[in-house]
């Protein structure tokens, strides 16, 4: 009974951070700021959706798949975020207007100025990608 | 229970109609990929909300491969992007 | 592609977590399911080349729970926060690109600064400069330069923490020689 209505919290919650992403995408005026609510369900939300379901069939031998499908999803989506947020800041996919301080122009202008290429960039990718696969 | 999981299952379909709406709106390819990983992401509670409410765990195969792999579409697309500027 | 020889000692956590994960699927943690799990995470690690990662070779227990607990309390405030400018502010939002220089130099402290960042909603890493280990973040409801100081002050403060978990002894003496000229 207490494991029912702990099981029904979970949900509820974990569907609540779902509907949160799917009304911050629709809401936030540009890309960059929507990312912020696309991360939601995809961390705290299946947290709260793994939990629901380890209370609700109460084994333990289930709790290690679970965590490791949250340890998974840790460690990837920052890097789709990153990836995606990298290409939408560098093609200009956000509102300038809406930043109070933008401290990274002036470091892309400089680094695009000094060489297209741009040292700095490779740098991030590799940097990121050997973050992803440890 | 079975109101649980409709009243989850319900926040759940306006979830995923919302993030579509973004997706079929735009207006970047960005904004696109962006939306199609929330809606993968609320693939994955459904799968979940079905093994609560049938009370089996065959979906926990694919629960795992969606957390491990789903990022690979939007770093394809985003390196894609990327490159063509 | 060149192949040194990599001691075991490099290769141990790796092919140790390889064995959990191997487990885990399994839901079995026998002896002998882990035993050929470590057959095959052995025979993988050689196989399927990848450079080491260098871990700091530090790893402090103790603070894994905190760190873990902080961690989620600030995931779950950030989240529901986030949920709030959603519905209330929506359109008008202000949000700003901040760059937070970091301490460490070790590519793996930065690395997991920028992703326990990153996992916290309401802030991105869009950039990272590792020659200077700065973080250039993309932060939602920036409307001052106070929030944007609270949002380095803050960041730091992770790094703070990372740093007593699993931080290089260097950079966890650079710390206390901070700490006690404050």
């Amino acid at each position: 009974m207490v494991n029912d209505v702990i099981v029904s919290v979970l949900l509820v919650g974990g569907a609540l951070m779902s509907l949160a992403a799917g009304i911050g995408l629709v809401r936030f005026p540009d890309l960059l700021s929507r990312m912020h609510a696309a991360t939601k369900p995809q961390v705290l939300g299946l947290l709260l959706f793994l939990l629901a379901l380890a209370v609700e069939f109460e084994s333990w031998p289930l709790v290690p798949v679970l965590v490791l499908c949250w340890i998974f999803q840790l460690l990837t989506s920052p890097v789709s975020a990153h990836m995606v947020g990298r290409a939408g800041y560098r093609t200009r996919h956000l509102r300038r207007d809406l930043l109070t301080l933008d401290e990274l122009d002036d470091v892309v202008a400089r680094a695009a100025e000094g060489d297209p290429a741009g040292p700095d960039r490779t740098e991030a990718t590799r940097r990121e990608a050997g973050g992803g696969t440890a | 229970m079975t109101t649980v999981v409709y009243v989850a299952g319900g926040i759940l379909a306006i979830a995923v109609l919302l993030a579509l709406y973004r997706a079929v709106r735009g207006p970047s390819i960005l904004d696109r990929v962006l939306a199609l990983d929330v809606v993968l992401a609320v693939v994955g509670a459904g799968l979940v909300l079905n093994m609560v409410a049938g009370r089996h765990l065959d979906n926990l195969v694919l629960l795992v491969t969606i957390s491990l792999i789903g990022f690979i579409g939007s770093v394809t697309v985003a390196r894609f992007v990327t490159d063509r500027k | 592609m060149s192949r040194q020889r990599i001691p075991l000692v490099t290769e141990l956590p790796l092919v140790i977590w390889l064995v959990l994960v191997w487990g885990a699927l399994w839901q079995d943690f026998s002896p002998g399911n882990l035993v050929f799990g470590a057959i095959i995470a052995y025979a993988v690690v050689n196989f399927f080349y990848l450079p080491p990662v260098e871990l700091t070779g530090r790893f402090n227990v103790l603070w894994v729970v905190p760190f873990l607990g902080r961690f989620l309390y600030r995931l779950v405030v950030a989240s529901a926060e986030v949920f709030w400018l959603a519905v209330t502010r929506g359109p008008s939002l202000r949000s700003a690109v901040v760059a937070v220089q970091l301490r460490s130099r070790s590519d793996f402290l930065v690395t997991a600064t920028g992703h326990a960042i990153s996992l916290i909603p309401g802030s991105l890493v869009l950039e990272v400069d590792r020659s200077t280990s700065t973080l250039y973040l993309h932060c939602l409801h920036i409307r001052s330069d106070e929030d944007a100081e609270a949002i380095r002050r803050d960041v730091r403060a992770t790094e703070v923490w990372l740093i007593r978990l699993m931080g290089s002894r260097t950079d966890l003496d650079a710390l206390t020689a901070e700490e006690a000229r404050r």
